[in-house]
């Protein structure tokens, strides 16, 4: 049976509770929204006492579902005040289902300045005091965690960021390589860091596994599902070969790929970062060119990037942080980014909001733009060291520009813009603008249909219909990301006619259920609202539904602008 | 008329990144994707001058074109 494992921080006690009934339809983000807006006080201190650290595997995950492995995190965001959801592979979510455990919930603060532990398995969860690994970057504490307790156990850390409480502050995942995979968005590593967590470790020995009701109709829909993400052009050829950095390419083309904080559509060293690129070295260097970040992916959109002399630098290398610090901080050399994306894996900062913070410092002058270099100096030596301008850095975007004097800070709720300009991608656009989260590409990818020709196309650079596209993803979404399922399986859900009806099935197959097409809709429109009924109540109204000012200035080469008048935007909410 | 014509991922594959073409008047998109030994269902993306743009599209003189296979990410 699934159980519910509670931890309190303040008088450091555990419990083990059975899930109560509103609870048993939820996994992923549906579940960690859904007990963030039950128990946590909307404004309250995202740092505070009262807020919640919440985990829970996907309703899907722990099975043999294809792509089924991820794990979401939910509190009260540090960066945006809003509510927050980021989810990331690894290793963790799997071990959760299989050891039944439904949420991890830890509230409280320690009274005391000591850091601790939690250790988890089947039975319950112990707390134990930190002190040998405080301090440590991720790659050591999972080295070390690992050694301690042996290979196979799973561990969910900090870094030094997240222990200063800086607002860019992830978690990091141990990957089934040993490597890192991360709760990017939203400052979550901040929120454990004010629990004074360091690590979680877990360990499935023994476990239950998870029992599926109907396993006959399961394996059957699973094989359907498997067939039509390898089917699929996008999740079954393009992403192995090239990753998602595939897209510099093509935003480039498209006018889309924001360049010199967000001045220009297009960067003159695009093709230096492109996946193209980047394959040609992994293969030439002997990296992989594709890798799961967890057991059972089939996509494998991740890849091993290694160094000149044939070392590991990084793994999980996205198309975001290559476009942040590469188009949008002017860098035209890959292997500086690589270092510092694994700079920030280490130190554990998210590196789209480090990427778009950096664009703003240049812009404020704290470095020139394309100074590659810099930007590894400032990572490791200001912000994992936790100087005085390492703190305003680890602040975010919104942050940095305050701080400088800059207008030019592209970031919706106080969180930074990712890689797809709004005025010339214009459905991503409404997206930023009224996500739950703070601008998040990934909450509604209007991408795949305003630029890719996925799932349909609506032209990027005119309004009509953008406002309902977003609408139907960001629905849709909500409910996949309730799943466990990548978010990649959208592409393939989007254009094979069997894909979708085959992962509702495993679901209803999973619990013995019925749920039709409509039920999943409803499901993603519920978890939306509960989220927006949150941020009311931090405060939040349609007003910070808005894209930042500047955006009214045109970007070459189209000189698109964005245009959208506060009422077209509130329309999105009229469901 | 010259055209700049630009392939990308796996187009590239035993062909280029980008090459100037001298077409004659009136070549629309379809033409130019069929002397590259492209195949109609490879494209993912097809852009003039940055613009998304069907096959049956007229190229101008100094037009560049864009053929992307079906790709994502995100
Ligand atoms: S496709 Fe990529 S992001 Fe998705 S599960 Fe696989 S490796 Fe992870």
């Amino acid at each position: 049976m699934d159980k519910i494992f509670r931890v309190n921080m303040t008088n450091l006690t555990t419990r083990v509770e059975t899930v109560p009934a509103a609870w048993a339809g939820h996994g992923g983000r549906g579940l960690t929204s859904t007990i963030v807006a039950a128990e946590v006080p909307a404004d309250c201190h995202p740092l505070g006492l009262n807020n919640k650290l919440v985990f829970a595997p996907g309703l899907l995950s722990g099975t043999a579902a294809a792509n089924s492995g991820r794990m979401s995190c939910g509190a009260k965001s540090p960066l945006t005040g809003t509510i927050k959801e980021s989810n990331a592979g690894g290793t963790s979510a799997q071990m959760f289902a299989r050891m039944g455990i439904k949420a991890l919930i830890i509230e409280g603060l320690p009274a005391d300045d000591k850091w601790y532990n939690l250790h988890l398995t089947k039975d319950g969860v112990t707390i134990n005091e930190e002190t040998a690994l405080v301090g440590k970057g991720n790659f050591a504490v999972i080295d070390a965690v690992s050694e301690r307790l042996g290979k196979k156990v799973g561990v969910i850390t900090i870094g030094p960021a997240g222990e200063m409480k800086m607002a860019s502050a992830n978690i990091s995942v141990k990957d089934p390589d040993s490597k890192i995979r991360s709760h990017g968005r939203g400052g979550l590593g901040a929120v454990m860091g004010s629990k004074k967590i360091k690590y979680i470790s877990m360990d499935d020995a023994g476990a239950p596994g998870v029992t599926i009701a109907d396993p006959e109709k399961f394996k059957t829909a699973a094989r359907i599902f498997a067939k039509a993400l390898l089917d699929h052009p996008v999740s079954g050829q393009g992403l192995p070969t090239y990753g998602t950095n595939v897209l510099v390419n093509v935003l480039n083309e498209a006018g889309g790929l924001p360049t010199k904080n967000f001045r220009y559509g297009q960067f003159a060293g695009a093709d230096k970062i492109s996946g193209e690129t980047m394959h040609d070295t992994i293969v030439e260097r002997g990296g992989k060119p594709k890798h799961g970040c967890h057991a059972g992916c089939i996509i494998q959109c991740s890849q091993v990037y290694m160094d000149k002399a044939g070392n590991y630098l990084t793994s999980g290398f996205e198309y975001e942080t290559i476009w942040g610090l590469g188009a949008d901080c002017c860098i035209d050399n890959l292997d500086d980014i690589a270092l510092a994306d694994h700079h920030m894996d280490d130190i554990g900062i998210d590196s789209i909001e480090t990427a778009v913070m950096m664009g703003v410092a240049m812009e404020g002058g704290v470095l020139p733009f394309g100074d590659g270099k810099g930007v590894i100096r400032l990572i490791k030596d200001e912000i994992g060291k936790g100087t005085p301008l390492g703190r305003i850095l680890g602040g975010g975007a919104a942050h940095v520009g305050k701080t400088f004097g800059v207008t030019r800070v592209p970031v919706v709720k106080g969180q930074g813009i990712p890689a797809y300009d709004p005025r010339s991608v214009k459905g991503i656009g409404i997206t930023y603008a009224t996500s739950t989260m703070g601008a998040d590409h990934t909450a509604g990818y209007t991408i795949a249909t305003n630029i890719l020709g996925v799932g349909g196309s609506v032209d990027p650079l005119k309004k009509d219909g953008q406002v309902e596209l977003s609408r139907n993803l960001q629905i849709a979404t909500a409910a996949v990301d309730s799943t466990g399922m990548c978010i990649f399986v959208a592409f393939p859900a989007l254009d094979i006619p069997e894909c979708l009806p085959a992962l509702i099935d495993m679901i209803n197959a999973r619990f013995g259920i019925s749920l039709s097409g409509d039920d999943v809709t409803n499901l993603g429109k519920h978890i939306l609202k509960l989220e927006r009924a949150f941020n009311i109540g931090a405060g939040f109204t349609n007003m910070h539904d808005r894209l930042p000012e500047f955006f009214s200035e045109p970007v070459p080469p189209h000189n698109a602008v964005w245009d959208f008048t506060g009422e077209e935007i509130d329309e999105f909410w009229n469901f | 008329m010259k055209i700049t014509v630009k392939l990308f991922a796996s187009f590239r594959d035993g062909r280029f990144k980008v090459e100037e073409r001298d077409t004659p008047a009136g070549t629309v998109c379809r033409q130019v994707v069929l002397e590259l030994g492209l195949k109609e269902e490879e494209l993912g993306v097809v852009m003039v001058n940055g613009r998304h743009a069907p096959l049956e599209q007229e190229l101008q003189d100094g037009d560049s074109l864009a053929l992307f296979p079906l790709v994502g990410g995100g």
